[in-house]
């Protein structure tokens, strides 16, 4: 059902907590997975089991250190686990579909909360407007009424949070559908003033046992709507330009030239939701070359460009995760040479999910392309 | 024959049960094929990761060949089916990070069609020929 989570005083932050903390005390999950702040105001998700430390809670806090994903895989994957409920952006909830997929995963005894997303900052920028400017979290969730989804002066959004067109959730029983990523509960931000309440979609049996049995409608599901299109229309364009941009750029420099700076530090690779392999090859010692097999490389090319098998790093990892990419650009945001990586992946992504026609973080029932075929498909390619 | 032409260079991943049988009966049928390709037995077209065909591929190598058994034959009853997405995720790939994707053919070829894997190599170095040699063989930046 459709309510409205009530907001005292114009304080935002204390209803989402309140909601949280009645979650845990009707014993409705046993811990709830929320970005936490600690006392000095930086934010990273927590596993919480005590209410009291919910006030500490900051799903709102525009900032994004890691894909929680990652994270969700370990405390979900098997039995005997708690049941809990995770507090998920929209592109943290595709990465976990992905993940269920991939078996790291489990969506079982879980609570997902998708909660709209207003656009986050990259870690150090965050802190340095903390330190000089301060947050201005009213401005920030007054941008979710207007769509006017624009940064606070002098800082830029993530860059893939520029060129995100999936900012919004759906809920999985409201039949209602724009396209958004599903979550069982959804704080529904977009179209809605946040002064004054916080719209939420959610189960009939725990909306009662949350005592949330009070049905409003909120905002009107067309001016929701509404909102969203005019957001998913500018972050479109934002989009397709860096696209056309990329493929000129992967067209004539090569991916080569995209990531020459490239240090193969794997920092991509391990804040990447999707790259879960415990044996990565890149890791193992595949790749440690005898020394006279480098110049036997440098003697047949001439030079060699070092560290070697960068761009075999790069190749393999974009078949490996590609068709799951979600875009959550947390490889650009982890590069210490500020190489477009996930500009690269999604440009590229874009291109080979339109050959299988699959979409990454949409339906959990549909399986992955790689791992599924159909006998009557491409029937013309092995023949000639 | 002139010295200086061109040869290419073809590795071919040839699956136990279908390709790499063909091609062992091309052979000892005594059929005629150029020697321009290195072989390399694997148990399945669908074992095949794409990093094995990348690595050449970057090297310096002109073609990569995949050969596995045709479709409905395969020894694991759908890896030649999976082969095929992960082929055509692969090419899409190289294409779209600015790479030649023709580089890379997968075929089908039967235990008994010795003749068709000669075939399939003759027409793969006459391609690769007209093509001309892999630019990474003297791009050092990859």
């Amino acid at each position: 059902m459709k309510t409205v989570i009530p907001v005292e005083n114009g304080d935002t932050l204390v209803a989402v907590r309140g909601f949280l903390k009645r979650l845990l005390e009707a014993g409705v999950v046993d811990a709830v997975l929320v970005p936490m702040e600690t006392p000095a105001g930086a934010v990273t998700p927590a596993l919480v089991s005590d209410s009291r430390l919910l006030d500490a809670a900051n799903p709102l806090a525009p900032v994004m250190g890691l894909n929680a994903a990652r994270v969700v895989g370990p405390v979900s994957i098997r039995e005997p686990r708690g049941k809990i409920a995770a507090v998920l952006r929209p592109c943290e909830l595709r990465a976990l579909v992905e993940l269920v997929k991939l078996k790291q995963a489990s969506l079982d005894d879980m609570v997902t909360i998708g909660v709209d997303c207003l656009g986050t900052y990259d870690v150090p920028v965050y802190e340095v407007m903390r330190a000089d400017d301060g947050v201005d979290v009213a401005a920030y969730l007054a941008s979710a009424q207007s769509g006017e989804l624009a940064p606070q002066d002098g800082y830029a959004f993530r860059d893939a949070c520029q060129m995100c067109e999936k900012p919004h959730v759906s809920a999985l029983s409201s039949g209602e559908r724009l396209g958004g990523v599903e979550a069982v509960v959804t704080l529904e931000l977009f179209g809605a003033d946040l002064s004054a309440g916080i719209p939420v979609t959610l189960p009939d049996e725990l909306a009662e046992k949350l005592g949330l049995t009070d049905p409003s409608p909120g905002p009107s599901p067309a001016r929701r709507r509404e909102i969203i299109e005019k957001v998913i229309a500018a972050r479109t364009q934002v989009r397709d330009a860096r696209f056309a941009e990329m493929d000129r750029r992967l067209e004539q420099e090569g991916i080569e030239g995209v990531f020459a700076a490239c240090v193969r530090c794997h920092n991509c690779m391990t804040v990447c939701p999707i790259c879960y392999c415990k044996t990565c090859l890149f890791k193992s010692p595949t790749f440690d070359h005898e020394p006279l097999q480098y110049m036997n490389w440098a003697h047949r090319k001439g030079a060699y460009r070092l560290p070697a098998d960068t761009m075999l790093f790069h190749l393999t990892r974009l078949n490996h995760i590609v068709l799951s990419c979600v875009g959550c650009g947390m490889c650009t945001s982890a590069c210490p040479a500020e190489l477009p990586v996930g500009r690269v992946f999604r440009t590229i992504g874009q291109q080979v999910q339109a050959v299988f026609d699959y979409v990454p973080g949409g339906n959990v029932e549909e399986p992955l392309p790689l791992i599924t075929f159909r006998e009557d498909e491409w029937m013309e390619v092995g023949e000639e | 024959m002139n010295n200086n032409a061109f040869e290419p260079k073809i590795v071919a991943f040839l699956c136990n049960w279908c390709a790499y049988t063909g091609a062992d009966l091309a052979g000892t049928s005594r059929i005629q094929y150029p020697p321009n390709v290195r072989i390399i037995r694997v148990m399945c077209s669908g074992s095949v990761d794409p990093t094995y065909v990348l690595k050449p591929l970057l090297d310096g190598v002109d073609g990569v060949l995949i050969g596995g058994c045709h479709p409905g034959d395969c020894h694991y009853q759908s890896g030649n089916y999976k082969a095929r997405r992960r082929i055509i995720a692969l090419k899409q790939i190289l294409k779209s990070a600015g790479f030649d994707d023709d580089r890379v053919w997968l075929r089908w070829i039967s235990a008994s069609e010795g003749g068709r894997f000669a075939e399939t190599v003759t027409k793969m170095t006459e391609f690769l020929k007209e093509k001309g040699p892999n630019p990474m063989r003297r791009e050092w930046a990859v």
